[in-house]
């Protein structure tokens, strides 16, 4: 890991069309370093998504820039774009819905080849797919299968080498485990992090199950309502959260402990306005809190 | 916390349930029983597809049209559930049994005023005036936290936010004084602070009312903030049942070390987390034995061949698995699972102590 940022966010927003100027994301900066698992969390609505998209530009930037490897992709079109949109892949949510259900699984892989032309021909296309499909734990005969036919934990095996394909540095990693069980969540969050030390990638990983993000983000930032209100190193926010929003949250964790859910001691959060204004403070070693 | 002197209020003996369907039989439930306690939460935990909420469906006798209970009974105030007519099930449905779904979008009618669906609820199983019917429904707007109760009586669902919803669909639950409540992941659609306010509510309820709930859900941590006892369910089976201390300090069934090592505490660092290996099996004519034996680094031979019994570990812990047969070899669970149980008894001998 170099200590280079590979992703530099700078006031980033956006505002939905036919929202009344309302911003879904409001003035969000973060930086992501180089082969490092940055997490973003926060509850239904708050933009974490929307972040999210903007980064890989599925989403147009209303205002702000995003840097990657110190270019501005804020405003690429053509062919430019399509040599970022290599380089920057996403995994979405839901395994159910984000697979073409009348594609083959080699062809779903294969797309992403097939745009950008990473295949000198049919035998290095199909070869490739065979990799991808085997570093994900899947068989090949898989390959000639339609989306229906896997499991939930399966499908998302297909999105990540869908999405690995490419050879991309950078991934959005978007609530990639939230529609999976609990057995299968550790499998997927394990291939990622041994596929992450292989090739070197950098992830963005956006969830709202919090003890998932701590256990695989080196840093975190917590959003709410559009805003990051805390960001910093896992370890500091989690045990040393400054926002109230962030008490709130990490006081809210449910833990698989019946005797620390007994003492536990909730804090409740009622939204200020004045929780929301100021800018992001340095109040210790790369822990920042949102204040005036 | 219940024990085990109190009443039993449900007592579901030997439950099996299949669905037709075009791929052949599914046994989605095999032969299940378990008892629920007066004032207790019993929570049942399991992945998609164990069955948990077909379980709680032929509680309520709302089971789909290719579904059939092939075998047992569900006794509730000395009658079988099973046996009775629809008419009579209706008027245990919503009444003496209720039950609160996952989704509070969809389980509210979206064009009608909220206090009305509270007040229809109250009506359907009392002989009320209409006025009476609303008093009681801002009463228990009020009761689950629904602010300015009597002025919020008229609004529409979508004028909720989703923890607001699912505090109305619980007032409706609550509209006849159940004996039991049923709620199937009812915090699942939101976010972990409302879910923490909703948890508090069940429990406040539970308190107030005394009703027994069965709670739906995959979620270990939900599950060690509300239960009192928990059955963790694989495979249309039972596996472990027991107090929640006892399940989580000191599982003694290799699928429910699997289910909670794999989750990682806000301590768990840089070592990969513990993965199950493998999938669910099909329930279309499922293997003998312990189903979860192929993907169980643990399993005996045994496993593999002969249906594990529930053994009884102490008199309220039970697990299925020929581990705990006394002829089985010696065997350590993994490392976390052992972590676990020490913190525990360390935790109780400081108790003791302080006493």
């Amino acid at each position: 890991m170099t200590d280079a940022p590979l992703v530099r966010v700078e006031h980033l927003t956006h505002v939905y069309p036919g929202s009344d100027g309302k911003k879904a994301v409001d003035d969000v900066s973060f930086e992501i370093k180089e082969g490092e698992t940055f997490g973003l969390v926060g509850e239904s609505g708050c933009g974490k998504t929307t972040t999210g998209r903007m980064l890989v530009r599925l989403l147009d930037i209303t205002s702000g820039s995003v840097l990657f490897d110190g270019k501005d992709i804020t405003s690429l079109r053509g062919k430019e774009l399509l040599d970022y949109r290599r380089q920057a892949q996403i995994i979405f949510q839901d395994p159910y819905a984000s697979l073409d259900p009348r594609k083959k699984v080699r062809d779903i892989i294969a797309e992403g080849i097939d745009i950008h032309h990473l295949a000198k021909d049919r035998e290095d296309r199909d070869a490739q797919v065979s990799r991808l499909l085997a570093s994900v734990g899947l068989r090949p005969e898989h390959l000639t299968r339609y989306p229906h036919e896997f499991s939930g934990g399966q499908r998302q095996r297909i999105g990540i080498a869908r999405a690995l394909a490419t050879r991309p540095r950078f991934i959005v990693c978007d609530e990639p485990i939230s529609a999976l069980d609990v057995s299968i969540q550790a499998q997927v969050v394990n291939l990622l992090r041994s596929e992450q030390k292989a090739r070197n990638l950098t992830y963005l990983f956006i969830a709202h199950d919090l003890s998932m993000v701590k256990y695989i983000s080196s840093r975190v930032a917590v959003m709410y309502r559009g805003k990051i209100v805390e960001t910093g190193p896992a370890d500091a926010v989690y045990e040393n959260p400054l926002h109230p929003y962030t008490k709130a949250l990490i006081s809210a964790i449910p833990l698989p402990d019946p005797e620390n859910e007994r003492t536990r001691k909730r804090i409740p959060y009622a939204p200020r306005e004045q929780d929301l204004r100021g800018t992001l403070r340095e109040v210790d070693d790369g822990h920042y809190v949102l204040g005036e | 916390m219940a024990r085990q002197e109190d009443g039993i209020v449900l007592d579901v003996r030997h439950l099996t349930v299949h669905f037709d369907t075009y791929a052949g039989q599914v046994e989605a439930v095999r032969d299940i029983s378990f008892e629920l306690h007066e004032g207790e939460t019993l929570a049942l935990v399991g992945e998609s597809g164990c069955g948990k909420s077909v379980t709680c469906r032929s509680i309520m006798g709302l089971l789909a049209r290719n579904a059939r209970v092939a075998e047992g009974e569900i006794l509730f105030e000395g009658q079988d559930l099973l046996k009775l007519s629809n008419r009579a099930m209706r008027e245990i449905r919503g009444g003496k049994i209720a039950m609160i779904f996952q989704d509070p979008m969809t389980s509210l009618d979206p064009t009608m005023k909220v206090g009305k669906q509270v007040a229809e609820a109250v009506r359907l199983h009392r002989k009320v005036t209409k006025g009476e019917a609303k008093k009681r429904a801002i009463e228990l707007l009020d009761l689950v936290g629904i602010e300015n109760a009597e002025k919020r009586y008229d609004s529409f669902p979508h004028e909720f936010s989703g923890g607001q919803r699912q505090r109305i669909v619980i007032a409706i639950a609550l509209a006849c004084d159940p004996k039991i409540l049923i709620a199937d992941e009812p915090t699942t659609a939101l976010d972990v602070t409302m879910q923490a306010q909703i948890l508090d509510l069940m429990k406040d309820i539970q308190k107030r009312t005394g009703a027994s709930v069965i709670f739906i859900t995959h979620d270990l941590g939900v599950v060690a903030n509300v239960a009192d006892r928990v059955a963790v369910m694989y495979a249309g089976r039972i596996i472990e049942i027991g107090q929640a201390d006892e399940v989580f300090y000191d599982p003694r069934h290799p699928y429910t070390w699997g289910l909670l090592a794999s989750m990682p505490t806000l301590h768990t660092d840089d070592e990969l987390l513990y993965a199950i290996p493998g999938t669910p099996p099909t329930l279309i004519s499922p293997p003998p034995g312990d189903a979860f034996a192929p993907r169980n680094p643990y399993a005996l031979e045994a496993d593999r061949l002969m249906d594990p019994p529930l053994f009884e570990v102490t008199p309220t812990h039970f697990a299925a698995t020929w581990l705990l047969d006394p002829r089985a070899p010696k065997m350590d669970p993994p490392e976390n699972i052992l972590k676990r149980r020490t913190e525990y008894q360390v935790r109780l001998s400081e108790r003791s102590a302080a006493l």
